[in-house]
């Protein structure tokens, strides 16, 4: 322990010298370049915690696309099937497999890092600071969201280079269902973090979630295969509206209104009770 | 509210959990550059004075000024100025220290230099550890500095030496009293004794949420006692008059062949000197001071945690 050089924990001087009377009220504390500073700086250990520990990268970007090197290397999924209405297996689990990575992210990716440091006392800690804890939140779904990204545009390229996947129908409809399904999914994980009291029970609460939902987006029976009445129900799922609006702008056109407000109204209502029910500390 | 030199101002604080009354009608003003400590069993509402204080908790009734400015309608200001420490909060694990660092850096206008605030606390060689490869020492002296590094005016650290081992726990005492030398305020929630006797200019005592004695670490110990005494060997018998004539002795007895002698103030001066001028000399002295824990066990009817670890 060496004694302090002399510039060393001087308080810092609050500009130039004036009567403290004067300091105005609600002084922004940090000016607009600073704060963009601060923020690059929580995100960027946000981005480093989650390349050390890459559970969610693994379950949410590498998963889904080693299951589409293998259905695709499957010369059954390359069948037209009239069951599907004239679709391959392969068109059928596009989609799914879009959603699997986004689900992962949302429901697991997204919660687990916040709950726990809520569990740490991170959160509490940068209550103390001029930094807003709700900026390692949106630091942290900033990450989920290039995770997400990234994961879909691997898996279209590997599906269009590997496998000969043509241009979507609609490409603007494909961009607006893929972002609704974000803004449907990352409310529930937002809703999980407020909801869980440690990390292990987040992870729990997410994956209780994730497979239920899986099943109805039509991981294990396509939805086109579904009975009516388990089809209804996947219509109002999250993720069964997100498979039908990105398989209907791959394969349709423009997807009609009713899963994308479905979506919608995912992100409202969630987004509504993560909010009203997260707690910092 | 906000007398020149005032550096924290807490009137009539009161907070409530329920049914439970943490913090009673707290009143307390801390100069600038004062080293405040303040003490107090597990459950007196030391912690939560102090979120109150900083604006982490909203206070059922009372003012707080820190510098002038309400810690929450001045919230933007006062998160500037004050740095906190607080207990029983980690980091991730998989963060390095200096990247640790470098965030929290980022959050202030004008922050501390790393590595002269590393080299300070003994961390200068970690900054490339992971978190977790911190000892308990390291990871509480890790959270001083993050408390020190927007340099403030103001800062509270909450049990900063729970866990420390001796010598870490003197470096950093060190390092608090460079801190105030700068002119920096600081207000030290502490178990431990000899902690806030070394480095606090006052303390409050508080039990059950309220303050039960302020005061400077050798005048609460005066106040419980009333006083200190003297135990030597005379060289030679003496009348006890010579001693109790004396001013500020209150008392002479005898222990075997020893003398004790209690009173206040210059007492050892004062007892020698008398002896010297009788032709006696006074072997094996050894002053008895009555200590701050003396002072709390008496206040407060309880025994602070020896080692100061927080339960």
């Amino acid at each position: 322990m060496n004694s302090l050089a002399p510039s060393l924990l001087r308080p810092a001087r609050l500009g130039p010298a004036r009567p403290r009377r004067a300091l105005p009220r609600r002084t922004p504390p940090l000016p607009g370049t600073a704060r963009g500073a601060a923020f690059r700086q929580i995100a960027l250990n946000e981005a480093r915690l989650t390349w050390r520990r890459p559970v969610a990268l693994i379950a949410g970007v590498l998963l889904p696309v080693v299951l589409l090197v293998i259905f695709g290397e499957l010369p059954a999924f390359h069948q037209a099937l009239p069951q599907l209405g004239g679709l391959t297996l392969f068109d059928a689990y596009l989609p799914v497999l879009i959603v699997f990575s986004l689900a992962m992210l949302a429901l697991l990716g997204l919660p687990i890092p916040l709950v726990s440091y809520r569990e740490l006392g991170v959160l509490r800690r940068l209550a103390t600071t001029p930094v807003p804890p709700s900026w390692l939140l949106a630091a942290q779904a900033l990450v989920q969201l290039c995770a997400a990204v990234t994961a879909l545009a691997v898996i279209f390229a590997t599906a269009v280079a590997a496998f000969g996947m043509s241009a979507p129908k609609s490409p603007g409809g494909l961009v607006v269902s893929l972002a609704a399904s974000i803004a449907g999914l990352f409310p529930i994980g937002l809703l999980i973090a407020a909801l869980a009291r440690t990390a292990n029970g987040a992870s729990v609460i997410g994956r209780l979630a994730f497979f239920p939902l899986m099943f109805f987006a039509g991981l294990w029976l396509p939805r086109a295969l579904m009975p009516g009445a388990l089809q209804d129900i996947s219509n109002y799922t999250p993720l069964g509206a997100a498979v039908q609006a990105i398989q209907d702008s791959i394969l349709q056109g423009f997807p009609p209104a009713a899963p994308l407000l479905v979506l919608a109204a995912y992100a409202v209502v969630f987004g509504f009770l993560a909010r009203r029910f997260f707690r910092w500390e | 509210m906000g007398v020149p030199g005032t550096a924290v101002e807490v009137t009539h604080l009161r907070k409530t959990y329920g049914p439970v009354v943490a913090v009673d009608d707290l009143s307390f003003s801390v100069a600038e550059g004062e080293i405040f400590g303040i003490l107090g069993p597990n459950g007196a509402g030391k912690t939560t004075a102090i979120e109150c204080a900083i604006g982490l908790r909203i206070p059922d009734a009372g003012t707080i000024r820190l510098l002038g400015l309400d810690p929450r309608a001045d919230r933007a200001e006062v998160r500037e100025i004050v740095g906190v420490q607080l207990q029983a909060s980690a980091l991730p694990d998989r963060l390095k220290v200096g990247e640790i660092l470098e965030e929290y850096r980022s959050f202030y206008r004008h922050p501390a230099d790393v590595s002269e605030l590393t080299g300070a606390l003994g961390l200068a060689g970690k900054l490339g550890g992971y978190y977790r490869s911190l000892s308990g020492g390291q990871r509480q002296r890790l959270s001083v500095a993050l408390a020190l590094i927007g340099r403030p005016k103001i800062a509270v650290l909450d049990e900063m030496t729970a866990g420390l081992d001796p010598q870490a726990r003197r470096d950093t005492w060190e390092l608090i009293e460079g801190v105030r030398d700068r002119g920096v305020t600081i207000i030290l929630v502490t178990h431990f004794m000899e902690e806030a006797e070394r480095l606090c200019d006052r303390v409050a005592l508080i039990d059950g949420g309220r303050i039960a004695a302020l005061g400077t670490p050798a005048g609460l110990a005066v106040q419980a006692r009333g006083g200190k005494s003297v135990r030597f060997l005379p060289s030679a018998p003496f009348d006890d008059r010579l001693l109790t004539e004396l001013p500020g002795v209150t008392a002479v007895g005898h222990e075997g062949q020893h003398v004790v002698v209690t009173g206040t103030g210059e007492l050892v001066n004062a007892v020698i000197l008398a002896l010297a001028a009788a032709g006696v000399t006074a072997r094996d002295v050894r002053l008895d001071s009555s200590s701050l824990e003396d002072a709390f066990v008496k206040l407060t009817g309880s025994h602070l945690d020896k080692e100061g670890a927080a339960l």
